[in-house]
């Protein structure tokens, strides 16, 4: 939430002044028009603690709802209701004091109360208007910093984990296996595994690929996994036509990929079903991943990296927190994330 | 003839060792596994004279399936990249094979453990010292393995009540209920962390979290209670450490 300018020291200063200028004017015009100065004095109180408190009302207002820029007919109303509000708690103060007969000029000055007061809450309105927008300027290109090196951060990871060395080793050693034994798949899995590293050096970072894409690549690690363990890894894939179109940030769904093969492999003992679902579901892209989990066994540290770097991106690429989901039931693991805008 | 098993979770993995092993006729291969329980039966049902290891498996890593066995066989471990477990073996001496290792580095393996066969007793005392070391990787860090009734269980370590010295034992209360475990107090000590886990006695360790308060007792001892109503005597000085590690 962004902070109200009421809470800076200098903003403080500024409007404590100018209330002060403000009253002290309101005082010795109704001086000079000729009433006592202890009515005048009270009147400028009264009125302008009051206007005081409706100008803090405007700007803590502003703070949770900053009208976008083709509703200004808001402010407006705002500003006028507002103006409205205090003139009418004004003058029952005031009579409260004085009754009305005693103080008998105080409904021709309405308008010109009115007035002032319009003029005073739309200036305070405009400039928590301009705080607001700035301080979620500032926000917004704070985000996109830490978006950017966060998806710095998941290439790093990418690449170690991708070189890592325990993927790298044990593939090459299933080909050393399969060279005396069979050797045409072992040339089939040379060329998994080169396609595979070179996907993993030549990616950019914070670009949007389709999830046909993305699925290409992930086959290839899919289909090296399969090599290795066997009848073990058994994978389900579902994305619909329309899914496959939409635009996904690079490296997005990999970690959670990964994340599910080694929860399943190491998790768990016998057959491994890896689900994967993507759909486009009110204008979202919804992607599934399921993996079977076994609640008894304590996982090794290090699996939760890719899934929270994933929700972090998310958050920062679009400022929402409720876009990961994670339900995990008796026997199965499912992350499911949602992309906004999927047609865009 | 000489009877080998293979534990190992990739099938192709196992392959390459059965087809190196073919130049080894005196030995015969008498069943692959696929992960660390197959393992643990195997062991127990055909006594092997060697055994090749996986390190990282389903659920019970290598060392963990060790671990539990009653008799540790002589092994020779295969692994891909594991720099807590090769650090083990270098500090002890035994002898591992990096994957993918060559039929001359394997053969060179083979042929050192054959020469030094008639020595079984020097190999268990070094596979012994070897576990505890392999007991500080990360992995086995947040775990505890235990054998129950011929069935195994892992227990996450934030899970533990307290422990407590039992003979040859280390008794592990959880929630479950007590486990034994073939380990000294002093390993635990070392093993756990001290932040969470402290010596308040020689023959107890307590998880702090599971402290509700502190009583006096007697004459100047002291108890604590845990949230189940256990009640664990605290020594002068494991009182000392407890009240430092509560920040009292």
């Amino acid at each position: 939430m962004a902070t109200t300018p009421l809470s800076t020291n200098k903003f403080r200063f500024y409007f404590t002044v100018s209330w002060l200028v403000w009253s002290m004017l309101h005082v010795g015009v109704l001086v000079r028009l000729g009433y006592p100065l202890k009515t005048a004095l009270l009147d400028s109180l009264v009125s302008n603690l009051l206007l005081a408190a409706a100008a803090m009302l405007v700007i803590n207002n502003l703070r949770y709802y900053l009208p976008r820029k083709e509703q200004f007919a808001y402010l407006l109303l705002m500003c006028l209701s507002v103006s409205g509000l205090w003139l009418l708690l004004s003058r029952w103060a005031m009579m409260l004091v004085y009754r009305i007969e005693d103080y008998s000029n105080y409904s021709a000055s309405i308008p010109i109360r009115f007035g002032g007061a319009l003029l005073i809450i739309g200036c305070v309105m405009l400039v928590s208007v301009l705080w607001y927008t700035l301080d979620e300027q500032k926000e917004t290109e704070r985000r996109k910093n830490e978006s950017e090196r966060l998806a710095k951060d998941a290439e790093l990871y990418k690449l170690r984990q991708q070189l890592q060395p325990h993927f790298l080793f044990n593939s090459l050693n299933s080909i050393n296996a399969l060279i005396g034994s069979r050797p045409e798949e072992a040339r089939k899995m040379v060329q998994y595994l080169s396609d595979f590293l070179r996907g993993t050096i030549k990616k950019e970072e914070n670009q949007f690929i389709t999830l046909a894409e993305e699925m290409e690549y992930l086959n290839l690690y899919l289909e090296i996994e399969k090599v290795r363990f066997g009848y073990r890894l058994v994978t389900e894939i579902d994305n619909s036509e329309e899914s496959l179109q939409c635009k996904i940030p690079s490296l997005m769904l990999q970690p959670i990929m990964e994340n599910a093969i080694k929860f399943g492999l190491y998790g768990t003992t016998g057959e491994v079903k890896i689900g994967m679902r993507a759909r486009v579901v009110d204008n979202y892209l919804v992607v599934a991943v399921m993996n079977p989990y076994d609640p008894n066994t304590q996982m090794q540290e290090g699996t939760g990296f890719g899934l929270k770097s994933v929700k972090r991106r998310l958050y920062l690429l679009y400022g929402r927190n409720d876009l990961v989901e994670i339900n995990i039931t008796k026997d199965s693991f499912v992350v499911v994330f949602k992309i906004p805008d999927a047609h865009a | 003839m000489l009877k080998v098993i293979i534990i190992d979770d990739e099938p192709l993995a196992r392959s390459i060792l059965i087809e190196y092993l073919q130049k080894f006729p005196e030995l015969e291969l008498v069943q692959e596994c696929n992960d660390g329980f197959e393992g643990l039966k195997a062991i127990m049902q055909w006594q092997p004279d060697l055994t090749f290891l996986d390190i990282q498996m389903p659920k019970i890593n290598g060392f963990e399936m060790l671990e539990l066995a009653d008799q540790p066989p002589a092994v020779i471990f295969t692994t891909a990249f594991d720099e807590y477990a090769i650090r083990a073996f270098e500090a002890h001496a035994v002898d591992y094979l990096l994957k993918p290792f060559s039929q001359e580095r394997f053969n060179r393996a083979v042929q050192k453990w054959l020469d030094q066969r008639p020595s079984v007793q020097t190999k268990n005392k070094s596979t012994e010292l070897l576990l505890e070391t392999a007991a500080q990787t990360p992995a086995q860090r947040n775990r505890i393995v235990v054998k129950i009734a011929g069935k195994i269980k892992i227990i996450p370590v934030q899970d533990l009540e307290y422990l407590e010295a039992a003979d040859d034992y280390v008794k592990i209360h959880t929630q479950d209920g007590a486990f034994l475990k073939n380990k000294t107090m002093s390993f635990f000590e070392k093993f756990l962390d001290p932040l969470q886990f402290v010596r308040t006695h020689r023959s107890y360790i307590v998880n702090v979290q599971q402290i509700t308060r502190l009583e006096p007792y007697e004459k100047d001892g002291h108890l604590a209670i845990l949230k189940n109503g256990s009640k664990i005597p605290l020594s002068k000085t494991g009182y000392v450490r407890l009240k430092a590690v509560l920040g009292l």
